[in-house]
C-alpha cells in the first residue's frame, strides 16, 4: 500500500502540492490534470525522487526519503522522454544494466526473455538510440520491469508517442502483473482502471471512476481562467 | 539560393546520431567470442610490436592481419568507413610531412602504423559488447577498491560516455533544424547555448533515471 499524509511540496517559492493526504491501494490508478498540476512531483515522491517539505509518504511501510533504495527496488519509475532513461549502448545492454550480475548467464537469460515479451528480441544488439519512439518506450519499460517491481510509476509515458504506440503501451501495461499508476494526458487510456486521481493546482480534487473522473477533469479544463 | 544551402550545410555539418564509438556489430564468429580481456590484450601488444620495431614490412602485415580479422568477423565495410575515412585526411597530412620531412619510405611506415592501429581498435570495439568491456574494467579496477574507488562507478561513468555521443549529435542535429527552421542562417555560435541547456536537461533526467532505477 501506499500512502500518503498531508504531504506538501514547493518549488521555490510555487506550491506544487499542498497537503495532499492518499491511501493508494488499488491494482490501476490513474492520474490526470493540467501541466503543472503536480502530477509528476505526487509521482516522484512515491518513489523517493522528491522528498516532502512537510507530510509523510510510506510504501509498503517503507519511507522513500530514508530508505529510498529498498523502496526503489519495489517502485518501478518509467518517464516520458524513453531516451533520457536509455543509459547503455545496446538495447540488451540497457535492460541488463539494472541487474546485479548483469554478464551472467542468468541476467542474459532473464533479458533475453524480457526482450522477448516486449518484442525487442530481435533488436537485443541494436543501438538504442536508433529505436523508434514506441520501442525506446518499450525498452524504457522493459529496463524497470526486468527487475521486477511490485509498483510501476508511469511518468505520461504516451506524451512522445503516435496513436499505434500509444495503444501498443496500453495494451502491455493491461497484461502486467504490477500494480500500476499512471500520469497521463490520453483520458482513453483510462478507461478499465480501478480509480482515477484529478490534479489541480497541487490537490486532489477529484477522486473516484475512470468516467466519472474524466468527465469531471473535461469539465474543469473547459472551465476559462 | 541553393549555393547558400549549401553553405549553411558546411556551416553547420550533419552529424550522424550513429557515431562509430561504442557500435557493436552482433555476430557469433571466433573474433566475437574471443573474450574482451583477450582481444584488448592483443591490440596492446600488437600495436606496441608494430610500433616499436619500426619495420614497414611489420606495419603493413599488421594492416592485411586486420584486414583479415574484419573479413573472420563479417563485419563490412559498411562499418569499416566510418573508422577509416575521418582519418584519411590526416593520413594524407601526415604523410606529406614525412615525406618532405624524411622519405617515402617513412611516410608510408608511418601511415601504415596508424591505419592499422585504428583498424585494430576499430575491429575490438564492433566485435565486443560494451558490457563485456565495461566488466572488463570493472576487474581491472577491482585492486583499487582497497584505496576506496568504487570500480563499477567508473564503468557506469565509462558507459554513459560512449552513450552521450549519439545524444549529444542528436541535440545538436534538432537544434541545427530548429535554428534553420524559423529561418535563422549563419552564426553558429548561437547555437551554443540551445545546444548546452538541453545537454544539461538531458544529463539531468538521465541522472533521474538512475536514481531511479537504482544506479545512483
Amino acid at each position: 500500500m501506499i500512502e500518503l499524509r498531508k504531504v506538501s511540496h514547493s518549488y521555490g517559492d510555487r506550491a506544487v502540492l499542498r497537503s495532499v493526504s492518499l491511501r493508494l491501494t488499488e491494482r490501476r490508478i490513474g492520474v490526470i490534470g493540467a501541466n503543472g498540476s503536480g502530477k509528476s512531483t505526487l509521482a516522484r515522491l512515491i518513489n523517493g525522487l522528491v522528498q516532502p517539505d512537510t507530510g509523510q509518504v510510506r510504501v509498503a511501510g517503507l519511507d522513500p526519503v530514508r530508505e529510498p533504495r529498498e523502496v526503489r527496488r519495489r517502485v518501478g519509475f518509467v518517464f516520458p522522454d524513453a531516451d533520457a532513461q536509455i543509459i547503455m549502448p545496446t538495447v540488451a545492454e540497457d535492460v541488463a544494466a539494472g541487474l546485479p550480475d548483469r554478464t551472467s548467464d542468468t541476467a542474459q537469460r532473464r533479458v533475453t526473455e524480457v526482450l522477448n515479451r516486449y518484442g525487442l528480441g530481435d533488436h537485443a544488439d541494436h543501438p538504442a538510440h536508433l529505436l523508434s519512439g514506441g520501442q525506446k518506450q518499450l525498452l524504457a519499460l522493459a529496463s524497470v520491469l526486468v527487475t521486477e517491481p511490485d509498483i510501476l510509476v508511469c511518468d505520461e509515458p504516451t506524451t512522445l508517442l503516435d496513436l499505434r504506440n500509444v495503444t501498443l503501451l496500453r495494451r502491455t501495461l493491461d497484461e502486467l502483473d504490477q500494480r500500476v499508476i499512471l500520469l497521463t494526458h490520453h483520458l482513453e487510456t483510462l478507461r478499465d482502471f480501478d480509480r482515477v486521481l484529478v490534479m489541480d493546482e497541487g490537490r486532489v480534487v477529484f477522486d473516484g471512476a475512470p468516467e466519472a473522473a474524466t468527465s469531471y477533469y473535461r469539465e474543469l479544463m473547459a472551465t476559462p481562467w | 539560393m541553393v549555393r547558400r544551402a549549401a553553405a549553411v550545410s558546411r556551416m553547420f555539418p550533419r552529424v550522424s546520431p550513429v557515431a562509430g564509438i561504442g557500435t557493436y556489430v552482433p555476430g557469433a564468429t571466433l573474433v566475437h567470442r574471443a573474450p574482451a580481456g583477450l582481444k584488448l590484450a592483443l591490440l596492446i601488444i600488437v600495436v606496441t610490436g608494430v610500433v616499436a620495431s619500426q619495420q614497414l614490412w611489420a606495419a603493413l602485415t599488421a594492416v592485411l592481419v586486420a584486414g583479415a580479422l574484419y573479413l573472420v568477423a563479417g563485419v563490412g565495410p559498411r562499418h569499416i568507413a566510418p573508422v577509416l575515412v575521418p582519418l584519411t585526411p590526416f593520413l594524407v597530412l601526415i604523410g606529406i610531412f614525412h615525406t618532405l620531412s624524411a622519405d617515402v619510405h617513412s611516410a608510408v611506415r608511418v601511415c601504415a602504423q596508424l591505419t592499422a592501429m585504428v583498424l585494430l581498435g576499430g575491429l575490438v570495439t564492433c566485435t565486443t559488447r560494451v558490457s563485456a568491456m565495461l566488466a572488463l574494467f570493472e576487474w581491472l579496477l577491482g585492486p583499487l577498491r582497497h584505496l576506496g574507488l568504487r570500480p563499477e562507478r567508473v564503468a557506469l561513468v565509462l558507459a554513459l560516455t560512449v552513450r552521450s555521443i549519439p545524444l549529444a549529435a542528436t541535440v545538436w542535429r534538432t537544434s541545427r533544424e530548429a535554428y534553420l527552421a524559423r529561418g535563422l542562417r549563419g552564426r553558429p555560435h548561437r547555437m551554443v547555448v540551445p545546444v548546452l541547456v538541453r545537454l544539461i536537461r538531458s544529463a539531468e533526467s538521465t541522472g533521474e533515471a538512475l536514481a531511479a532505477r537504482g544506479l545512483d
